[in-house]
């Protein structure tokens, strides 16, 4: 498969990378070669094959539903830039 | 009874179907031990996996997942044993992981059904297409600065229970009395308070519209930001004269997402949202798939309180009521309550009446639920208690009532402090009635010479003179017995 | 003192409990090696004062009387992708500028309160994403090992710094992640031991997340006594990872018998790939005789799906992590880069922020999750996992353990294999399989090769049987009496 400009500049949008436009054709070529390089998969027979996503066998555990954290403003703003009255700020959002 | 809108070209009709957002009850978060309550001090109801600080994981919460299971149940819905939480990922600035744990591909709760009370009392049924839990976003506010948006992440990672209904809704009137039931059976369930005032239950609705007589469903938009029932209806009303437009102009109707604005009244694209979509869903890899057991869901299914349908034939069957008294009864938990409070012991319609007609004239003229009533269904239930046993009667009761809704006493209470308590003494009743005999002698004469009617006069006389009190049965037959003789 | 920097963990346990010499002379003469090797590049962070406190504690308690912890004085590294609390984390991305954790990895937890000290925090590769160590914002490690005329070489990775620092005597253990080798692709070309616990041994809370499906902690020592105690001192269930196995932890020093009479060892022959190194065939070969000549019985198995198992995994890992590293997008930690509008911030802080190595296996994992491509791409990796995972269930039906090379090739120069992705990814096909399967693996120093860098040989072992793959290592690690030290 090989992806081209469009497609990388799109998939990174999505990424949210910016990619610079004379970057975008060199990593389209990078990007098709990872590629080319997977599609050998599509040699392996899997019919009915279920997919596996974890490998471990054990079913989900579950947490009893306690108030057990929180209240820990201090620590949940402590890295981040520019926080006013206890929120987070980011450039205005127009909807 | 069909809502059909007219267009040049001839007529439509409008298909519509909801996707509820409905906030779990519970006290801590889906997947983290933080509050859930609503109204905090902002990011203190945060913990770092809400955050989503890096190394943060997921724990589920065990209650989510049973509250999900009890409102499948309630929809009569088919429970899935294994289910499967999967990523949507997004950028937005209140989604702190950079994705939404949902449950895309595996939902928790398959098929079922909402069986909506129309306003003629007819009832009609709505496919539930699937319930699946996710987590909520945080909040962003854009009107605290002009150069920022501020973000509170108190919300982030509440439970959610996506409620998503077949297309079978084909009305803003469909559309109304599905909120309002799909909420009672929630509150019913006590799994969601159904406020969306406060959000606590939101809606996205699916609107598409088709010409009259043709079977294929057209290009549907998702209007979004839909948060009361009544904006839902005018929600629904709005978008599908759009879209008719649209066809009547030689258009198409594009499927996107539109904001709807109560203020202007209309609904217009979200293309910014639009653009270049693609949630890229997959399973979380830090969760592993949620395996519950009959055995767990049969004891769920157990411990389900009377629903609103099944109360309702009740109150139909062995208590005789109409089907629209039935109906308002049940419509709200409190309401059913409150009735079955004030019913217990006494006849059920007559108890109805006094609800249905006179508390909530009370409730309505004072602006309050019924949760907040100044009369109490334990004081309702004592006023008809006191007519039963004839301690005061009807009339009486109704100005005692009034009493009990600007006091908040017990009616035995004003009944004692007012001196209501009916006259059943005949010889008290008697010496009234010869009274009033002795006093008007020009009616006399009129009854004696055949006019029956003025028997009604004399009975208002006799109440007046014993200031209400005396039983109008006793006073009947004895001034007859008295004006024969 | 500098004789103290070549004890192993076991011996300065005994040491210090004899009173030899003291926790604080033990992490006194490691700082000073490490402030010696800096040319190296393997610390981040260089946390001396932490590392003298707590050194100063644990002499206390032992002068005290009080109980000694598994790890107790013995200074260690932490690999730059765990939280700790109150000390820069950065996942040698420029991304997490001045991160400073509010809180502490379980695994980085487990180890102070087993009493180990902290010297500092390791490079790696930027997120874990490299088997060379040449991804990282803070620059390259370099191996101590040096290659022909006293070249440079990389030091393998992600776990590159742990590995130099243990290699070159500056600590006596670091923790290491292993995502598709990246504890023991380096440890063997650092000549150390790397153990990779079985998927769910050690907690993944508090580690940056690359691929959480495979990622997993583990030691890196120079014994695999070591390894044995200091995993003992990692592992154990944690109720805040719901990936944590529910088990309790074993005395994994006491599988150390040294006995593997009868023990049935796999030789897998997919592994045996075309082209491969004669010095690897070699080692491979010798390690088959040593186990055989201590009584273990050698079973030729097959592991059909092998060849596919780097490219399912180089879907499975970057799909992952497109997800896992979408919090990096300045609101809340690390780098904010400007933007006009919210859309422009993300793509400026993560244009800026991640590497390019980083951003190719962002874009790679977005691009197989996306619409239209998730089933050929994403769907398809899962089920070829599966038949990965069913091929070494069969086998480990039959034998107790598997031995592999750990890696195609020694250590080799930076700058090599730089230009193509592809080639590079070809440093962990013989780790990978195992990841994906999420078995438990270890490489030891088997040898030294004609250039004089070490070898590495893996033992793959069956779920939760780290006890079955330490005792083996063992015999193997007796058997090569491995004594090559860097210069």
């Amino acid at each position: 498969m090989s992806l081209d400009k469009d497609t990388v500049r799109n998939i990174a949008y999505l990424a949210r990378i910016r990619i610079a436009d004379a970057d975008l054709e060199p990593l389209s070529g990078e990007l098709s070669g990872i590629l080319d390089w997977i599609e050998q998969l599509n040699a392996v027979n899997t019919d009915g094959v279920e997919p596996l996503a974890s490998v471990v066998d054990v079913t989900l555990p579950r947490r009893k539903d306690e108030v057990t954290d929180g209240n820990c403003q201090d620590k949940v703003l402590a890295n981040t830039t520019d926080p006013e009255d206890g929120f987070y700020t980011v450039p205005k959002v127009v909807e | 009874m069909s809502y059909i809108l007219a267009g040049e070209s001839g007529d439509w009709e409008v298909v519509i179907g909801l996707e509820v957002h409905a906030q779990i009850i519970s006290k801590s978060k889906l997947f983290s031990g933080s509050a859930t309550s609503f109204g905090a001090e902002p990011n203190t109801h945060v913990s770092l996996v809400d955050a989503a600080m890096p190394g943060m994981l997921p724990v589920i919460n065990e209650e989510c997942i049973e509250q999900s299971v009890r409102t499948g149940l309630g929809l009569k819905a088919e429970i899935n044993l294994t289910s499967v939480f999967d990523r949507k990922n997004y950028f937005y600035a209140d989604l702190p992981q950079g994705y939404q744990i949902s449950q895309l591909y595996h939902p928790i709760v398959g098929e079922g059904t909402v069986i909506l009370d129309l306003d003629d009392g007819s009832t009609r049924e709505v496919g539930i297409e699937r319930l699946h839990m996710e987590q909520d976003a945080g909040k962003s506010m854009h009107d605290q600065d002009p150069k920022r948006s501020f973000i509170d992440l108190n919300r982030s990672g509440t439970g959610l229970m996506e409620i998503v209904s077949r297309p079978d809704l084909r009305s803003p009137e469909d559309v109304g009395a599905y909120l309002r039931k799909l909420r009672s059976i929630l509150r019913y369930l006590g799994t969601c308070d159904g406020n969306m005032d406060e959000g606590s239950m939101r809606c996205d609705v699916n609107v598409s519209v088709r010409p009259v007589g043709e079977a294929e469903l057209r290009t549907r938009a998702e209007v979004k930001n839909v948060n009361s029932v009544r904006f839902a209806m005018q929600a629904v009303e709005i978008e599908a004269r759009r879209q008719i437009d649209v066809y009547d102009d030689g258009g198409q109707v594009v499927q996107e997402t539109r904001l709807f604005d109560s203020v202007k009244g209309e609904t217009r694209s979200m293309r910014s949202k639009e653009f270049a979509h693609d949630y890229r869903y997959f399973p979380d890899p830090d969760l592993l798939p949620l395996v519950i057991s009959q055995e767990y869901v049969d004891a769920i299914k157990a411990s389900l309180p009377e629903l609103p349908d099944d109360r309702k034939q009740r109150y139909m069957s062995d208590l005789g009521l109409s089907a629209y008294d039935a109906g308002v009864l049940v419509a709200e938990k409190e309401t059913a309550a409150y009735y079955e409070e004030v019913a217990g012991g006494h006849d059920a319609k007559l108890a109805a009446n006094w609800v249905i007609t006179n508390l909530f004239a009370v409730l309505k003229d004072k602006g309050v639920p019924i949760s907040e009533s100044p009369i109490s269904a334990a004081h309702l239930s004592q006023l008809l208690d006191l007519m039963a046993d004839d301690t005061i009667s009807g009339r009486i009761a109704k100005d005692v009532f009034e009493i009990m809704a600007e006091t908040g006493k017990a009616p035995a209470a004003i009944v004692e402090e007012k001196g209501l308590t009916q006259i059943t003494d005949t010889g008290a009743i008697e010496a009234a009635i010869d009274q009033v005999i002795a006093d008007n002698p020009g009616q006399v004469e009129q009854f004696k010479s055949g006019n029956e009617k003025i028997t009604g006069w004399f009975v208002g006389q006799v109440m007046q003179a014993t200031g209400g009190k005396a039983n109008p049965g006793a006073v009947n037959k004895l001034l007859r017995d008295k004006l024969k003789s | 003192m500098s004789t103290l920097t070549n004890l192993t963990i076991a011996e300065a346990r005994n040491g210090l409990a004899k009173g030899d010499f003291s926790s604080q002379e033990l992490t006194e003469s490691h700082i000073a090696a490490m402030e010696a090797a800096r040319g190296l590049n393997a610390f981040i962070t260089e946390t001396p004062d932490i590392a003298q406190l707590r050194a100063k504690a644990s002499d206390e308690r032992r002068a005290k009387g009080e109980p000694a912890g598994a790890m107790d004085g013995i200074p260690i590294a932490i690999k730059d992708l765990f939280c700790t609390e109150g000390v820069l984390t950065t996942a040698a991305s420029h991304i997490l500028d001045g991160f400073v954790p509010p809180y502490e990895s379980t695994v980085s937890a487990n180890l102070m309160n087993a009493g180990a000290v902290m010297l500092g925090k390791t490079n790696l590769d930027e997120f874990a994403m490299g088997s060379a160590n040449i991804t990282s914002y803070y620059g390259n490690v370099i191996n101590p090992w040096k290659g022909k005329g006293g070249k440079d070489l990389v030091p393998g990775g992600s776990s590159g710094g742990s590995a130099a620092a243990v290699a070159a005597r500056m600590a006596m253990g670091a923790t290491g992640t292993d995502t598709g080798g990246s504890i023991r692709q380096p440890a063997a070309f650092t000549g150390i031991v790397g153990l990779k616990p079985t998927y769910g041994r050690c907690s993944r809370w508090g580690i940056v997340a690359f691929a959480s499906s495979l990622d997993q902690a583990g030691p890196m020592t120079r014994s695999v006594r070591d390894a044995a105690i200091m995993l003992g001192a990692m592992a154990g269930h944690d109720p805040k990872d719901s990936t944590s196995a529910p088990l309790p932890v074993p005395d994994f020093e006491a599988a150390l018998t040294g006995n593997i009479k009868g023990l049935r060892v796999g030789v897998p022959k997919e592994y045996r790939i075309d082209g491969m190194a004669t010095e690897i065939e070699g080692i491979w070969q010798q390690g088959i005789d040593w186990l055989k000549d201590a009584g273990a019985e050698i079973v030729d198995v097959s592991l059909p799906h092998t060849e596919y198992a780097l490219p399912t995994y180089y879907i499975v890992a970057p799909a992952e992590a497109s997800s896992n590293l979408a919090r990096y997008d300045g609101v809340r930690f690390g780098l904010r880069v400007p933007g006009d509008s919210l859309d422009d911030m993300y793509r400026n802080t993560r244009g800026e922020g991640f590497g390019d190595e980083v951003q190719r296996r962002i874009l790679i994992g977005a691009y197989v999750l996306s619409a239209g491509f998730y089933d050929a791409y994403y769907m398809k990796a899962q089920r070829v996992r599966r038949l990965i995972a069913e091929d070494f269930k069969k086998v480990f039906e039959n034998v107790d353990v598997i031995l592999t090379p750990t890696a195609p090739s020694a250590a080799f120069a930076i700058g090599e294999k730089m230009d193509d992705p592809v080639a590079m990814y070809l440093n962990d096909i013989f780790t990978v399989p195992a990841s994906l399967a999420g078995l438990p693996g270890i490489s030891l120093p088997a040898s030294l090769n004609s250039d004089g860098l070490p070898l590495g040989l893996q033992l793959l072992g069956k779920p939760f049987d780290e006890e079955t793959v330490l005792r083996a290592a063992g015999v193997l690690e007796t058997a090569a009496a491995f004594d090559g030290r860097p210069a």
